[in-house]
């Protein structure tokens, strides 16, 4: 079932590098192909980035949506979001649940790829198939099913850790509310959110292992080197190309993670903001609509997840030489 | 050399446990679905409905919690993600055509922009294009959800395309061009049929994308009877966040069509996605 042969891979960038002595179309072809592309990602994707620069250095309100020009208010936008304790909480909760999330989606990710590959034929297509089950969960569903799981009237999780014995978890679990403080919160989103994106790490991994040439751990255990010894030099090594991927990739989508928390904790639950939550309920939120300083709290989520980008960009041009 | 019996039993064990975390709560909201609110509460839960009824499917069909009929967030969720898929696919195939048969300046260029558009958190992007659409008076409009999502689902759609246009052989191209074809008779009658496996997974991987989208629907769509799924589903759980039956069936009937396509097209996914990461 998961059978990984790829049909991209059997075609190696160089093909695509041949000398242009076989072009035969006019030379404006390749434009005019590329062109409606260029203008959709040009209006909807980039100029739209222009404009959140733009509007945060102004202030921009219910007014402006009618026409009327906004008002050039310098740094003051980004000097109030800064200088506001509130941002650098909502701050810190990005950045922690990402590099919670993060590690233990690679970390779940990588032993269940290893798991399945060790698997046989069957066992290994039975399993893979779970995975895929989380995969294919709507991001909304997965935070109402998790948000149903953790219920503290009915929830199943409140009921199993009551029916566990109070010297393991202590007791007063039957009508806990996860959703009431931060921590709590964050802790169902982190399984949440881990749960949705393991398998992707997984079956990336699972691709990456197909790719080894078996005789490598033969000659491993011959050798006497324990599995242990033999992921961190043999496997660890050749998929480090993966591993980086996988890791900005993480990155990236736990970092600007907003359905599944507005779904958990909602806009009235400020206490529990991370950054992009914050950035839509400046704008959102309220009657007093506040673009501006929304624009600015997007501008520093952007240029965070850019930074890590741009790594990336680098990592898979330099894989792929300039194919 | 086969491993010892215990390392067996051990791996198998570890592989039923994967499958059931993994599934369970997809399992457990399939169930939710069909148990009576009495089961639902029930201070012992148990894994099957006792007395399964469809009391919840119908009250989310007809469209008595949302006032509005669940067909008519189905016939926006379906027309806007159909739209997205056609209008993306035959974009990002033209480009991907661009990408993969020519070699052209601001090539690299282009490839790099793809990569790096498709990182720009839509989180930030949501506020301009709201404004934008409401200036334009598209706010409250399936065109303007189409328009954005297309946008969404282009530089990924060109991404995963390109591998699979260089991976028909040039020479069939060349051939038909002997024998007198024009481009356009080739891409159509050459290009087009080999590459449509590529172009099926990649239309799935953007109808998901549109079908599952929240954040923008939420943000432009007003009216109850413009919304998509995903909106009746945060409207029934806002409004009654604990009658988790309806919420329950609600979720079933729009993950269930999500799972179905993705089994179909995992094994392309998969390699679309990792395409390049992995050596050949």
């Amino acid at each position: 079932m998961l059978d990984t042969a790829q049909p991209v891979r059997r075609t190696p960038g160089r093909d695509t590098t041949r000398p242009a002595r076989r072009r035969r179309r006019p030379r404006s072809g390749p434009y005019l192909l590329i062109l409606p592309a260029l203008v959709v990602i040009g209006v909807l994707l980039i100029w739209p980035v222009v404009q959140i620069g733009r509007m945060s250095f102004e202030k921009v309100g219910v007014r402006q949506l009618r026409g009327e020009p906004a008002e050039n208010v310098g740094l003051a936008n980004y000097r109030q979001i800064l200088g506001d304790g509130f941002f650098w909480t909502t701050f810190r909760h990005t950045v922690l649940f990402a590099v919670v999330a993060v590690a233990a989606t690679l970390l779940v990710g990588t032993l269940v790829g290893l798991l399945i590959n060790r698997l046989g034929t069957k066992m290994s297509a039975f399993v893979a198939g779970g995975v895929l089950v989380a995969w294919a969960t709507p991001p909304i569903t997965a935070a109402i099913i998790f948000s149903w799981l953790f219920g503290t009237t009915g929830g199943l999780v409140n009921w199993f850790l009551d029916a566990l014995p109070d010297a393991l978890v202590g007791s007063g679990w039957a009508n806990y509310n996860w959703f009431g403080t931060p921590l709590p919160t964050y802790t169902v989103l982190t399984i949440c959110v881990v749960w949705m994106s393991f398998p992707f790490v997984a079956v990336s991994v699972l691709a990456g292992l197909r790719t080894v040439p078996r005789e490598l751990y033969e000659a491993a255990r011959v050798d006497g080197s324990s599995a242990w010894q033999s992921f961190w030099g043999i496997t660890f090594p050749l998929l480090r190309p993966i591993f980086g991927v996988l890791l900005v990739l993480s990155v990236i989508w736990d970092f600007r993670v907003f359905t599944q928390l507005f779904v958990m904790s909602g806009l009235a639950n400020r206490d529990a903001f991370n950054l992009s939550l914050y950035g839509y309920s400046e704008a959102f939120g309220s009657l007093n609509a506040r673009y501006g300083l929304g624009s600015a709290i997007a501008v520093v989520l952007t240029l965070i997840v850019l930074l890590v980008t741009a790594m990336y960009a680098r990592m898979v041009i330099r894989q792929e030489g300039t194919s | 050399m086969r491993a010892p019996l215990w390392r067996r039993v051990a791996l198998n064990a570890a592989g039923v446990g994967v499958f059931l975390v993994s599934a369970f709560p997809v399992f457990w909201m399939i169930s939710t679905a069909f148990k009576p609110n009495g089961e639902i509460f029930s201070s012992t839960p148990h894994p099957l409905p006792e007395h399964p009824t469809l009391r919840h499917f119908g009250s989310v069909v007809d469209g008595s919690v949302a006032g509005v009929s669940f067909w008519s967030y189905f016939a926006n969720s379906a027309a806007v993600a159909i739209a997205t898929v056609v209008i993306s696919g035959l974009l990002a195939l033209l480009a991907a055509t661009a990408v993969a048969r020519f070699r052209f300046r601001f090539r690299t260029t282009f490839l790099v922009l793809l990569l790096v558009v498709q990182m720009v958190p839509c989180e930030a992007l949501v506020i301009p294009l709201f404004i934008d659409l409401k200036r334009m008076e598209m706010l409250n409009s399936l065109v303007g959800l189409i328009a954005v999502y297309v946008g969404f689902a282009l530089p990924f759609g060109v991404w995963m395309l390109r591998g699979f246009v260089a991976a028909v052989p040039k020479e069939l191209e060349e051939a038909a061009a002997l024998d007198g074809a024009g481009p356009l008779r080739i891409f159509f009658r050459v290009l087009l049929p080999l590459v449509a496996p590529g172009l099926v997974a990649t239309s799935v991987f953007s109808f998901i994308t549109a079908w599952n989208e929240f954040l923008f629907a939420y943000t432009f769509l007003k009216d109850q009877d413009k919304a998509t799924l995903p909106i009746m589903l945060q409207f029934f759980f806002g409004r009654s966040g604990n009658d988790w039956g309806p919420i329950m069936a609600a979720s079933t009937l729009l993950t269930l069509p999500v799972i179905a396509f993705f089994l179909l097209v995992q094994r392309r996914m998969v390699s679309g996605l990792v395409a390049g990461a992995v050596k050949g």
